[in-house]
């Protein structure tokens, strides 16, 4: 069916040039960064047994506890790397440099890594969690044989040349988020010809809960190209959704587009104001809108109110990033869950909006 | 709602309705505790909240640990350290405090809405009197003894180090993914609410009953039987 865009994002890599930490290099000369391909849906603590080797020798004496970083900040190891790329790398960098530690864990930002079963089972939870978004339980992941269990992390794990391997054992699981609009619709159109009249909305999903991550990075300044934009130093500057997308679809034949999807989780930033426009909102409309508070609101809400509004108005949706490419929003999201998802059945998307600055007194 | 056609999930709204229900009550039957409060937030810092988002919290709380004499439940008040959550004999209590002082552990608590779950999640973080984290395994010696066996037979689906949703730091969760079931079981055995339909804004009084005897936290039973709506 639709292989080809999975295959893609399946076989996705982001070429590595990491760097040991200076603090942690105890031979002269210090070791030549390594240069690692990352497959997009891995996580970054798989790659320790390529990068131990390597680095191996110059660290110093003690018990290791590997760990990444980003211009100072410390990498989310149970975020896949496709999405930390994403991320971090408005104009994406290529290498990317990574520093790589293996003392000093960052205890307090950073949940603790224990190697390749922490990620495996921060991997089983998140699969869980979206079967529960999808099916309303979880029965499938938990009842999973030991064996498939086994071959499923293993597809995740060695990424290359497993796709099939994935395919076979997720398909047990029965997570169906949503039917592809475009495909069920090719098959119902010739099958409609017969004239049961019942196969005409086939493929039309009614509603569904599909499971997404959303990362928010808000800038207040705008900038015009990507190599402009600000470098993100800090978690607190990212909003993290993790909410289920519901999909009505109301009108038959009426798609549910990325563009709806973004809209039910980020509302403020659809205001009637069409997305991407340059244009300052109409001071009328702006009137109207204040002269429609509710009057018995006390002082306070009705200031927060006008703020809301002043920002809300003002806000702009700069960038939507899904596996690397950044994708027109009239997309079918149908197409785009079932292309573009990552193997735990989640939709990481990255989103960058321009919020003015508010002075407050 | 009818009992049977529910699924032991509740909504982001109902979930606040709840909070508040659970925090009141908590405060008319547990005066000498120290009170739960809503802590609203914004999920994106940048805009007014329009919904009713936040998470109960619940903090500085000492519990001894007191797995020894399998007395499971002593609890008593973070910062005096005296009196104590539930009635006990006084000399029993300086006996403990004695032998003891060194396994104080303070924890906070906050319960978090999850949407992918639609339940209610206990999220805790522990640590000693001096201010360090405790570690699972330092946390698993304070536990209620059935709570440290489940814990050791599920290591990573019962407990779990994630992230806290709003704080960005990492955190003790309890794992959700059973919750709406045993709900649904628990409202199930209460004859007025088989009678009546589900009473959403007890929700988190009754999964707080469970959830909290994880921890060693129980509430009054008065609390419990309490169905005064108010």
């Amino acid at each position: 069916m639709h292989m080809e865009a999975r295959k893609y994002v399946w076989e996705g890599a982001i070429p590595l040039q990491i760097h040991l930490h200076e603090s942690e290099v105890t031979t002269l000369p210090p070791p030549p960064p390594a240069l690692i391909l990352a497959p997009r849906i891995g996580y970054l603590p798989l790659l320790v047994g390529l990068i131990k080797p390597y680095f191996g020798s110059s660290l110093p004496p003690g018990v290791d506890t590997i760990w990444f970083e980003y211009k100072g900040l410390p990498l989310k190891w149970y975020t896949p790397t496709g999405v930390l790329f994403d991320l971090l790398c408005a104009e994406p960098e290529r290498p990317w440099n990574l520093t790589v530690h293996f003392r000093g864990y960052p205890v307090h930002v950073l949940i603790p890594c224990e190697g390749e079963d922490s990620v495996k089972w921060s991997f089983i939870n998140s699969l869980k969690e979206a079967a529960y978004i999808i099916n309303g339980n979880c029965k499938n992941v938990m009842n999973m044989s030991q064996s498939d269990q086994v071959e499923l992390w293993r597809s995740v794990m060695n990424v290359a040349g497993n796709l099939e391997a994935y395919l076979r054992v997720s398909s047990k699981l029965k997570l169906i988020t949503v039917e592809d609009d475009y495909t069920v619709k090719l098959n119902s159109s010739s099958k409609s010809q017969q004239g049961t009249g019942e196969t005409d909305f086939a493929g039309q999903v009614k509603t569904g809960r599909i499971p997404v991550r959303l990362y928010v990075w808000s800038v207040s300044e705008d900038f015009d190209d990507l190599e402009d934009a600000p470098d993100i130093d800090c978690w607190d500057k990212i909003s993290f959704i993790n909410r289920p997308v519901e999909v009505h679809t109301e009108e038959a034949g009426k798609c549910f587009t990325l563009r709806d999807a973004i809209k039910t989780l980020l509302p403020e930033y659809f205001t009637d104001k069409p997305l991407f426009s340059d244009e300052s909102p109409k001071l009328e409309d702006e009137e109207m809108n204040l002269s429609s508070e509710d009057a018995g609101s006390n002082k306070n809400t009705e200031v927060e109110e006008i703020l809301y509004e002043h920002v809300t108005r003002n806000a702009e949706i700069k960038l939507v990033r899904i596996q690397g490419i950044e994708p027109k929003l009239e997309i079918p999201f149908s197409w785009v869950v079932n292309n573009l998802m990552n193997p735990d059945y989640f939709l990481y998307m990255c989103i960058c909006v321009r919020v003015p600055e508010v002075n407050t007194v | 709602m009818d009992i049977l056609a529910w699924d032991g999930t509740l909504s982001s709204n109902e979930f606040s309705l709840a909070a508040h229900k659970l925090a009141d009550k908590w405060k008319r039957f547990n005066p000498s505790f120290p009170s739960w409060s809503w802590v609203a937030c914004r999920k994106q810092p940048w805009f007014g909240s329009r919904e009713a988002e936040g998470y109960l919290s619940l903090e500085n709380i000492c519990l001894l640990s007191l797995r020894k004499e399998d007395r499971g439940e002593e609890t008593c008040q973070g910062e005096e350290g005296t009196s104590c959550f539930k009635e006990e004999e006084p000399t029993d209590s300086a006996t403990l405090v004695q032998n003891y002082d060194c396994d104080k552990h303070y924890y906070d608590f906050h319960v978090i809405y999850n949407a992918s779950y639609r339940v209610p999640v206990l999220y805790f973080r522990a640590y000693c009197s001096g201010g360090q984290p405790l570690v699972l395994d330092e946390i698993e010696k304070g536990l209620p003894s059935c709570s440290a066996k489940a814990l050791s037979e599920s290591k990573w689906t019962f407990i779990t180090h994630e992230e806290h949703p709003y704080l960005n730091r990492p955190w003790y969760k309890l794992h959700p993914c059973g919750t709406s079931e045993w709900m649904k079981l628990l409202f199930l055995g209460d004859t007025t609410q088989k009678k009546n339909g589900v009473a959403i804004e007890l929700y988190l009084v009754a999964w707080f009953s469970v959830v909290g005897q994880v921890v060693g936290l129980s509430i009054p039973s008065e609390m419990l039987n309490d169905s005064n709506p108010l």
